[in-house]
């Protein structure tokens, strides 16, 4: 009975441990959001009252983000990252996935680790090295050729180079992972039918895939959109959304429109990593 | 013929992966040490030699400043483990079934919020005229206003906040494989709870919690955001001397130096922690 009280209250007090970490969790969160709705020219306490202003304000100061050119560039320049980012890195994860599932040669532990390594590189590194690299062609092509690689210098191509660097390995980590639970008996059983190996690549290989793909797909996507150390060194004249937003909070004071920008990738990110859940959720299920 | 197919397929598999590794990572990376062990000399002149280490060895507040982010980075890494293992604890294996998947989603949407906004949420909550200090002026518990920004606690609260969840989730998914079998035999052979947890428990999730430690403490090392959001100008950040050479300065020999000496420090830390718990990168990182 004793143990049993004993029990209840110390279930009772991880509970309450656990409630506390979600308030901790989503703080920060919550309070980012609202402020975007706060009819104040500062995103502060006390509250004015609702406004979707910071959205849809058209005119200074209280000019919304749908209709900040500079933002909205952001945004549209770290969308295209994204998506280069993200169909590069599962090309590759892919191929990557196949050669150390499928494939026998010498070394192939410590290639897997080669693979690994980017992730535990500091994000910051990455950029520099790469940053160095580029220059120093480019730098040699303009003395030695007097050529101008334009491509090489900070900009869009070197950011993407620098987030694909690393953001490989995650999705080759998660199709790997799909890959070796990957029954050889499909595979077999089409053979037997008289596929071609192309075929059964493409009908029943790719298929079961795809769900690992899509998941790493989004994944790698939302990594390069928030990505920030590595893409801080990269950088050209076209800055992606977190550099804006950075030099905005960081130089500018900032005002609810940065509020208005957070809900709204709050939400955004919200819904792809439900949306990664529930594609990888269904590979249990069958 | 046969053979010839298979050898073909592993050359063209191979070959995105060798140029990824090759051209994205070595060559930038020995790129990067060639560059730190040139010397300037006169403008344009440089030679050879080890001068931007020595400078860094002759400048206290360089070397404090990696001994500062190193140290803050193992308390932060120790602080995530601490707080998120009794939480990767409950949802692997206290919650039900149905609650389970719901806390890890709750876990794991906050993971793909970025760092900045997250960094901006604190700022809001913590500044001098943030929520925290305008509640407390409210209810009469302080009579001006406090500003919470700007010391060492904040940025090692706010980075534990960045961080925890990459120590919760492969915590999660290592004791999601556990058998609670092996948790009532220990408590059945006459274990405590302490007893159980040190013997049992830790040990089974001994893979997930080196993952854990070594990508939060590689982030934490790494991290550049949220020291300078919440820590502000003397936070005293290793990354933000890198940007400085770099960038402010445009001393790319020491600050490609400084890189490398992050990236040795970092490597040295993740190296002791896979000896000292006898683990190996492929079966602790890769897992997640």
């Amino acid at each position: 009975m004793a143990i049993a009280s004993q029990n209840k209250a110390y279930l009772f007090g991880y509970r309450a441990y656990l409630v506390a970490f979600f308030v901790f969790l989503a703080a920060p969160l919550v309070a980012a959001g609202t402020f975007a709705f706060n009819d104040s020219l500062f995103p502060a306490l006390p509250w004015q009252g609702f406004t979707l202003d910071w959205f849809f304000g058209t005119t200074e100061p209280k000019l919304g983000m749908f209709y900040d050119r500079r933002l909205l560039s952001g945004l549209y320049y770290s969308f295209v990252i994204g998506i280069l980012v993200s169909t590069l890195s599962v090309v590759v994860g892919t191929s990557n996935a196949f050669l150390f599932v499928r494939g026998n040669f010498p070394g192939k532990n410590f290639f897997y680790i080669l693979m690994i390594l980017p992730l535990v590189i500091p994000g910051v590194i990455l950029g520099i090295s790469i940053l160095v690299l580029a220059s120093n062609i480019a730098n040699g092509a303009e003395d030695a050729l007097n050529l101008e690689i334009e491509f090489l210098r900070p900009g869009i191509f070197l950011v993407v180079l620098g987030q694909f660097s690393f953001i490989t390995t995650i999705t080759s980590l998660v199709i790997t992972a799909r890959l070796r639970k990957f029954d050889y008996a499909m595979e077999e059983a089409a053979l037997n039918l008289g596929a071609s190996r192309f075929q059964v690549l493409r009908t029943v290989t790719l298929p079961f895939l795809r769900p690992a793909m899509i998941a790493a797909g989004i994944v790698g996507f939302l990594v390069s959109f928030e990505n920030f150390n590595t893409t801080l060194f990269l950088v050209g004249s076209e800055s992606p959304l977190t550099i804006t937003m950075f030099d905005r909070m960081a130089k500018v004071g900032s005002t609810p429109v940065l509020n208005a920008v957070s809900f709204f990738l709050i939400i955004g990110s919200g819904a792809l990593a439900l949306i990664t859940v529930l594609v990888q959720r269904d590979k249990s299920s069958d | 013929m046969q053979s010839d197919i298979k050898k073909l397929s592993l050359i063209l598999l191979f070959a995105p992966f060798a140029l990824w590794i090759t051209l994205l990572i070595i060559i930038p990376h020995m790129g990067m040490v060639v560059l730190s062990l040139r010397e300037k000399v006169a403008p344009r002149v440089y030679e050879f030699g080890f001068g931007n280490y020595i400078d860094f060895i002759n400048e206290p507040i360089y070397w404090n400043t990696l001994l500062r982010t190193g140290s803050m980075s193992i308390l932060v890494t120790f602080l995530a483990l601490i707080i998120g293992f009794p939480i990767a604890y409950y949802i692997a294996k206290i919650a039900g079934k149905r609650s389970r998947g719901a806390l890890f989603l709750l876990c794991l949407i906050p993971l793909w919020v970025s760092d900045l906004i997250r960094a901006f949420g604190w700022i809001l909550l913590l500044r001098e005229t943030g929520v925290v200090s305008s509640f407390l002026l409210w209810t009469g518990a302080v009579n001006q206003p406090i500003e919470f920004l700007y010391n060492d606690v904040t940025v090692v609260v706010g980075l534990v906040y960045t961080v925890i969840l990459f120590m919760i989730v492969p915590l999660v998914s290592t004791l999601d494989g556990m058998d609670d079998a092996m948790i009532e035999a220990g408590y059945n052979l006459g274990g405590n709870g302490l007893t159980v947890l040190r013997r049992i428990i830790v040990p089974y999730a001994m893979p997930g919690i080196v993952s854990g430690c070594i990508v939060v403490f590689m982030l934490t090392a790494g991290s550049y955001l949220t020291p300078i959001l919440l820590g502000g100008k003397n936070s005293s950040w290793f990354t933000e001397q890198i940007y400085d050479q770099f960038i402010t300065r445009f001393n790319w020999e020491s600050g490609a130096a400084f890189g490398f000496l992050l990236l040795a420090f970092t490597s040295i830390v993740v190296w002791l922690g896979l000896r000292l718990t006898g683990q190996t990168l492929a079966n602790t990182v890769a897992k997640q």
